[in-house]
């Protein structure tokens, strides 16, 4: 099938073809019409033909549509600053290009020459002025280390360990001045090792050599780092030896224009830079979805048959491999991994399930949208089921006809253009900024696996005549606690992202949670709940105070994942039950519409709260503790610790 | 290389392909229309034509032939001509 599509590039397409067009557009001069089609071409153009002069080109067209149009296209901003020991100025507007691409619109600020330190440290310099998201520390060894990296023979033993540990000593004065100044995120370039030694292979056979010193120089920045909120290391000794570390340095332009970095390679800094800058920015994906013929395996299987499809650990088929080890990797990191694709769905789902050579399998998958339909309509589902925005998606298809459908129906979407050579894949998807995160939560590694534990779930619910029959069969246990420095975060980030069963939908910052949960009178819960197919973490949070004869709800919120299981009936129930021992005689609480809390409206109501008063901001509700008759259901276990 | 034997291009249409390559680079970097650019196009003639475009300029062009220009070079380059020519030279060499 993909194979047999010749290139659908329209002939019109062409780079120069493309900058034509553009400036057409332009010269119409109605821009305000023209910007989303204009934003279009640009990035187009951008990705057929990432070069030099293309970045000045699609930059300087990108800020005079934002200039003409007051922003029309209003994408997302960012500020990063360089502090720099060598000249960056060149790969300014091919970072811009690359950001442009990615839906961001990134104002660069660069530093004087190795002035890093006095910017640092200076809270009046013109890089605090700047007010910048990110700082990009790109300092070379040269200028860090300049006696481990000049004069290395000449040093004793004792005096390079004590020039590497000044070093290191500097870095970490650095880093705390900064953090006293800006709480924007400091990206630190780690030290590039000498190509040749000065002592030759000599230099290797020992840690306390200029190598092994700038090694340990680089270990210490990563634990610095580590300890601050917000500093990362790019690994700029890993990315010149990736692309060699010959090829990477051009000593003339070195020598006379003090840039480092061959014109080949510009391009390949400015990408780095752009895996921190993505997911500092937001702009990640959230589910990679995949194509099946030709991408997950060679071959395409309701022709070739499960024998003649290609995916093993021999060539051809190492390369699916690679390709299924990248979207495990991915997998591992929160990212959900989903199918889309034109096929029969008992063809493909035997390969999924039985091929030997696979490494993906059914249950790596978090939706299937196995069918003939319109990829574009698949991909929207895909979104609905997975309850994320259609921006949270990338697309991997090696049919370009399929992927430019996908790019012109859906802007929004992360399309990863595949090479030709199937060899290659799986960098394409290791190299995509849009998968990159900074850090991980616990949360995050499992989300694969409570992703498919739903799905069981779901099926499991059709097969029960009563509701009821399904809860027991569920036998779901809440373990109720309350709020501690263990979860804290967690309690904070659903106050803030919980949307839907929210009753009140009051925001709060670890801080506020944590001078509330000081005082007496309030009571901050969380529930942690799992059941037969698996664990569903810390999903909910109750907040409650108590004032004269009476508990006040202040927050009730659940996970949308466990809505509709009852656990709500539970927690709302221990929060009566905990009162009336407490003394209290009535349980109130609001109800204060949102855009999106429909699915709490009735919840008071529902558990025989009675209405005492409606205005325009909400309603608010009581129970009688007493005459109440709430109680945790049976089906489900309760652990109050 | 013979000239104009048919199968080859010619020298003199090679260097026009040169040429307009470097017009087209030039006009991205300085952000003038590539018709108004021409072999004579200067530091004197093109108005941001300053020490940092002029970098730009070079390795662009470094870029999108493969070469890489000795700094001796650099300094020859006082006009676009003189750009296509040293690339000219420079690809000519590698062959």
């Amino acid at each position: 099938m993909s194979d047999s599509i010749p290139n659908p590039t329209p002939a019109g397409h062409n780079p120069s073809d493309l900058r034509a067009e553009i400036d057409a557009l332009i010269a119409q001069g109605t821009l305000d019409i023209a910007a989303r089609r204009l934003a279009e071409l640009l990035a187009e153009l951008w990705r057929r033909d990432p070069a030099a002069g293309t970045a000045s080109f699609v930059t300087a067209r990108f800020d005079e549509l934002r200039e003409k149009t007051r922003d029309k296209l209003a994408l997302p901003k960012f500020k990063l600053a360089i502090l720099r020991s060598f000249t960056v100025e060149p790969i300014v507007p091919l970072l811009r290009a690359e950001a442009f691409a990615y839906g961001i619109d990134l104002e660069v600020h660069v530093g004087d020459f190795n002035t890093y330190v006095q910017d640092v440290l200076d809270g009046q310099s013109s890089l605090y002025r700047f007010a910048p998201n990110a700082v990009a520390l790109a300092v070379r060894t040269d200028q860090a280390a300049p006696e481990l990296w000049r004069d290395f023979a000449d040093l004793a033993p004792e005096a390079a360990q004590q020039a590497a540990e000044s070093v290191i000593h500097n870095y970490e004065q650095w880093i705390g001045a900064f953090r006293k100044q800006s709480q924007a995120a400091l990206i630190i370039h780690s030290l590039e090792h000498p190509s040749s030694p000065s002592l030759g292979i000599l230099d290797d056979q020992s840690d306390a050599g200029q190598s092994g010193l700038i090694r340990q120089i680089n270990r210490e920045l990563r634990r610095i780092a580590a300890g601050f909120h917000g500093v990362y290391s790019l690994d700029y000794d890993a990315l010149v030896a990736r692309h060699g570390r010959e090829h990477w340095h051009d000593e003339r332009k070195w020598l006379t224009a003090r840039l480092p970095i061959a014109a080949g390679y510009l391009l390949q800094m400015a990408r780095e830079w752009m895996r921190f800058i993505v997911p500092l920015s937001g702009r990640v994906a959230k589910v990679l979805v995949v194509d099946l013929d030709n991408t997950l395996w060679g071959g395409i299987i309701g022709e070739d048959g499960m024998a003649g499809i290609k995916v093993g650990p021999e060539y051809p088929g190492a390369a699916y491999q690679a390709l299924q080890r990248a979207l495990l990797d991915l997998s591992r990191k929160g990212i959900l991994l989903a199918v889309c694709s034109k096929n029969n769905l008992d063809d493909a789902m035997e390969a999924l399930e039985k091929h030997p050579g696979m490494l993906v399998r059914a249950k790596h998958f978090a939706a299937l949208r196995i069918n003939w339909s319109d990829k574009a309509q698949n991909l929207r589902e895909i979104a609905q089921e997975l309850n994320v925005g259609i921006d949270a998606l990338a697309f991997l298809d090696d049919n370009p006809f399929e992927r430019e459908q996908v790019r012109a129906a859906l802007p929004e979407i992360t399309v990863i253009d595949l090479p030709k050579n199937p060899l290659e894949y799986a960098s394409a998807v290791r190299d995509c900024a849009a998968f990159e995160r900074l850090t991980l939560s616990a949360e995050d590694q499992q989300r694969t696996e409570m992703y498919a534990a739903q799905k069981q779930r779901a099926g499991a619910e059709e097969s029960f005549q009563s509701k009821e029959d399904f809860f027991r069969f569920l036998e779901q246990e809440a373990e109720l606690e309350p709020v501690s420095d263990l979860t804290l975060a967690r309690v904070a980030q659903l106050t803030q992202k919980t949307n839907q069963f929210n009753l009140t939908t009051r925001r709060y910052t670890e801080g506020q949670i944590a001078e509330m949960a000081k005082q007496s009178e309030w009571h901050i819960f969380s529930i942690r709940v799992r059941d037969r197919f698996g664990d569903h973490g810390l999903v909910g949070v109750a907040i409650s105070h108590d004032e004269g004869d009476q508990c006040e709800v202040d927050t009730f919120l659940l996970s949308c994942r466990v809505i509709g299981r009852t656990v709500e009936t539970a927690l709302l129930a221990h929060l009566a039950e905990s009162a009336a021992q407490r003394g209290r005689k009535r349980l109130v609480g609001r109800f204060l519409p949102t855009k999106k809390n429909a699915p709490a409206r009735d919840f008071y109501p529902q558990h025989g709260f009675e209405r005492q008063e409606t205005n325009g901001a909400g309603s608010l509700w009581m129970l009688d503790l007493k005459s109440s008759t709430l109680r945790c259901p049976d089906w489900i276990k309760l652990k109050v610790k | 290389m013979r000239e104009g034997d048919g199968s080859k291009p010619g020298r003199k249409e090679l260097t026009a392909n040169i040429f307009e390559q470097v017009r087209s680079v030039a006009s991205d970097i300085f952000g003038i229309p590539a018709d108004k650019i021409t072999a004579e196009s200067s530091p004197e003639t093109i108005e941001n034509w300053d020490s940092m475009q002029h970098l730009n300029l070079v390795l662009a062009i470094e870029e999108k032939f493969g070469v890489q220009f000795e700094p001796e070079d650099i300094e020859q380059m006082r006009n676009l001509g003189a750009v296509a020519a040293l690339v000219e030279k420079l690809q000519s060499a590698a062959r």
